[in-house]
């Protein structure tokens, strides 16, 4: 398996009247090849950001400020509009996440499939169609020659979301960027979309960033992880070690907090606090307001992501063993107690 | 889309009703025909079996539906100045009219979608902040206030453009004469157009950019963009056909309103319509031609509404499906 995609140090950051914040900061992660990734975290965690940037597609004020995006060997960063959007909906496509208005209302089906076709090279119509409804066909949507000529009302919303992973497959891309696929939709048919998209990846061996808040849905079809949270990746590594035993206490939060790792009756796990908005993020840990083993040291340094020893994952804390010495743990209980009476609040 | 089509119109014919029995109701109260129909030196008697001749003692409602048929004939009574049927008078003054108001709507739409679509996408560049006040100014100004300072302008000082009538003009039909087609009657069309246009064009322009604005906020947009379409074609199909709806329908009021409203303007320029003929009709008391002014723009004004509810079936699909269910 060959190396698909390498994001380095990338940094995004969103443009004001004077000073600028930053989504996403020195995030880095690879993808070989046919390789699934999770991006996980809550929301304004910073990971439709980063999917976004990857196609130079995050909107305005926003802009990619350092790092580097190498695709199939060619930079991505410092590409020109049109340069982009040659590899944009052809080499890396993206699946949004609410069916309903992801799809024009006003166009056919078929308008939306051809012209992604027709964008992306010299097809004749009749040509593009007959991909159309290949592909259709292929999302099992029945009798697609019919359906090409429908809006989009005229289809549920499961439907829709098999058009737009239809639409997502048509140039055969390498990459899919697939942005809460299944959040919009019932739970029944969540399943189903997943299995497809996941079928479809492995059919043409392609890539698939998986950007969600659902750690269930991540670890059954992802192969790794990456925790994002407040525009940083706290953990990642392989789903399967990730899963099932955190090092993270943001991600051991995360998993605990899981539905089914409760037994039915008990009150669900909750992280306590909310993830600190761009324009207050807390110096030192991102996460140390929140973090229930937080020491001193965690309210000044900022920890970087490094291997964890024994581990094959890379943690950014300096709660794990072997990274701090004693002293440094001191008050950890103390702030825990604060914590706990901060959030007693204003709930 | 048959469904829908006909439900439009049976709408249509109950809003005529409506319309016509507020005119004749306004012809009952407003003048006596007899009176103006005969002169001093006709006795009491003969009044009254004038009055019993001509059916005018009949309960209101049945005097409403002899109208009403007479309408449907295209009789909508005689104007007492003109001594012609009140249909023909105002027929032969709906071409100047129309005429200005297609070179209006014309203008209107050339300038607004384009500089709708440029403000919606450039919202802070200097041109679009610049065209948005100058809307501003342009829709605060009375239009007979830009007539004239147009007049002074073109006319007076510069000696550009001639300040009244309709010029030299072709028959091109029986009972059209058009302004369209000579140098001179496109010169007399200039002023009354741009003028009218002023009122018009900075409303169609904010409604324009609203809407666009709107629809770039969208996913179908957003997606587009990541299907890696070119930005021309996301803009002109993906988010300009969205903003068509809103568009046509207030398009469509605004445009029997521009037919109904051009008195101001026709004033102005001497332009000879169905504006100018409308004031007059009033100055001269001319009860049946200003009921049958009311009438036929009423008229005017609920095809136009159709033509565009239909219009909007055909842009919008979901509309067409709302209406074949029922």
């Amino acid at each position: 398996m060959g190396q698909l995609l390498a994001v380095k140090d990338l940094t995004v950051k969103f443009a004001l009247r004077r000073s600028s914040l930053t989504a996403v900061n020195n995030v880095s992660f690879s993808l070989s090849r046919g390789e699934r990734m999770g991006l996980v975290g809550e929301s304004g965690a910073g990971k439709s950001v980063t999917g976004f940037s990857l196609i130079n597609l995050i909107s305005k004020p926003g802009y990619i400020d350092t790092g580097s995006i190498l695709f199939e060997g060619r930079e991505l960063t410092g590409l020109s509009d049109e340069e982009i959007r040659q590899i944009r909906g052809n080499r890396i496509t993206m699946i949004f996440q609410d069916p309903m208005m992801t799809l024009n209302p006003v166009l056919t089906i078929g308008t939306q499939m051809v012209e992604t076709l027709k964008a992306h090279g010299n097809i004749s119509t009749r040509k593009a169609e007959a991909v159309a409804i290949d592909k259709l066909r292929l999302v099992q949507i029945p009798s697609p020659e019919k359906r090409l000529r429908q809006y989009p009302h005229e289809f549920s919303g499961g439907m829709r979301q098999r058009i737009v992973i239809a639409i997502a497959l048509l140039t055969e891309p390498a990459l899919i960027i697939a942005d809460e696929p299944t959040t919009a939709l019932d739970v029944t048919i969540q399943a189903e979309i997943m299995d497809l998209l996941i079928t479809l990846c492995d059919l043409s061996k392609m890539g698939l960033i998986l950007i969600t808040h659902d750690l269930g849905v991540v670890s059954e079809v992802t192969e790794k992880i990456a925790v994002m949270y407040a525009g940083k990746i706290v953990e990642s590594g392989p789903t399967r070690s990730i899963i099932s035993d955190p090092s993270h206490p943001y991600t051991k939060g995360l998993v605990k907090a899981i539905p089914g790792n409760i037994p039915p009756g008990e009150p669900l796990h909750q992280i306590p606090g909310m993830m600190p908005t761009l324009t207050d993020i807390p110096a030192g840990c991102s996460f140390h307001p929140r973090c229930e083993y937080a020491g001193n040291i965690c309210t000044t340094q900022i920890p970087d992501l490094a291997p964890v020893p024994s581990r094959q994952s890379n943690v950014a804390c300096h709660m794990i063993s072997g990274r701090l010495a004693p002293s440094d743990i001191g008050s950890a209980a103390r702030r825990k107690r604060q914590t706990a009476i901060a959030e007693e609040l204003p709930a | 889309m048959f469904a829908f089509i006909i439900r439009r119109v049976f709408q249509a014919l109950i809003v005529m009703l409506i319309i016509s029995l507020l005119g004749f109701a306004i012809k009952q109260s407003v003048g006596d025909p007899v009176r103006e129909i005969t002169g001093i030196s006709v006795s009491a008697e003969e009044r009254d079996a004038l009055r019993e001749k001509l059916g005018l003692n009949d309960p209101f409602l049945v005097q409403w539906v002899r109208f009403l048929d007479r309408a449907v004939h295209g009789d909508l009574g005689n104007s007492f100045y003109f001594k012609r049927p009140a249909f023909d008078v105002i027929l032969s003054k709906a071409p100047a009219t129309l005429e200005l108001v297609f070179a209006t709507a014309l203008l209107v739409i050339l300038f607004s979608v384009p500089i709708g679509i440029y403000a919606a996408v450039r919202p802070n560049a200097w041109p679009a902040r610049f065209l948005m006040g100058a809307s501003i100014v342009g829709v605060s100004i009375p239009v007979f206030l830009t007539a004239i300072l147009l007049i002074y302008i073109f006319s007076v000082t510069l000696g550009w453009l001639p300040s009244f009538g309709r010029g030299e003009l072709i028959e091109i039909f029986p009972g059209w004469k058009s302004g369209f087609f000579t140098w001179d009657g496109l010169a007399h069309l200039v002023m009354p157009s741009v003028a009218l246009t002023t009122i018009m064009l900075p409303l169609f322009i904010r409604l324009v950019r609203a809407e666009m604005k709107e629809a770039l906020e969208t996913e179908y947009v957003k997606f587009a963009r990541a299907k890696g379409l070119r930005p021309s074609r996301v803009l002109l199909l993906h988010a300009f056909k969205n903003t068509l709806l809103p568009v046509i329908t207030v398009g469509g009021v605004q445009l029997g309103i521009l037919i109904a409203f051009t008195i101001l303007t026709e004033t102005v320029f001497q332009w000879k319509g169905m504006g100018s003929m409308f004031i007059e009709s009033i100055e001269r008391a001319d009860t049946s031609l200003t009921v049958a002014y009311m009438v036929f723009v009423g008229f005017i004004f609920v095809v136009v509404n159709t033509i565009v509810d239909v219009i909007y079936g055909l842009v919008n699909p979901m509309v067409r499906v709302a209406g074949g269910r029922s």
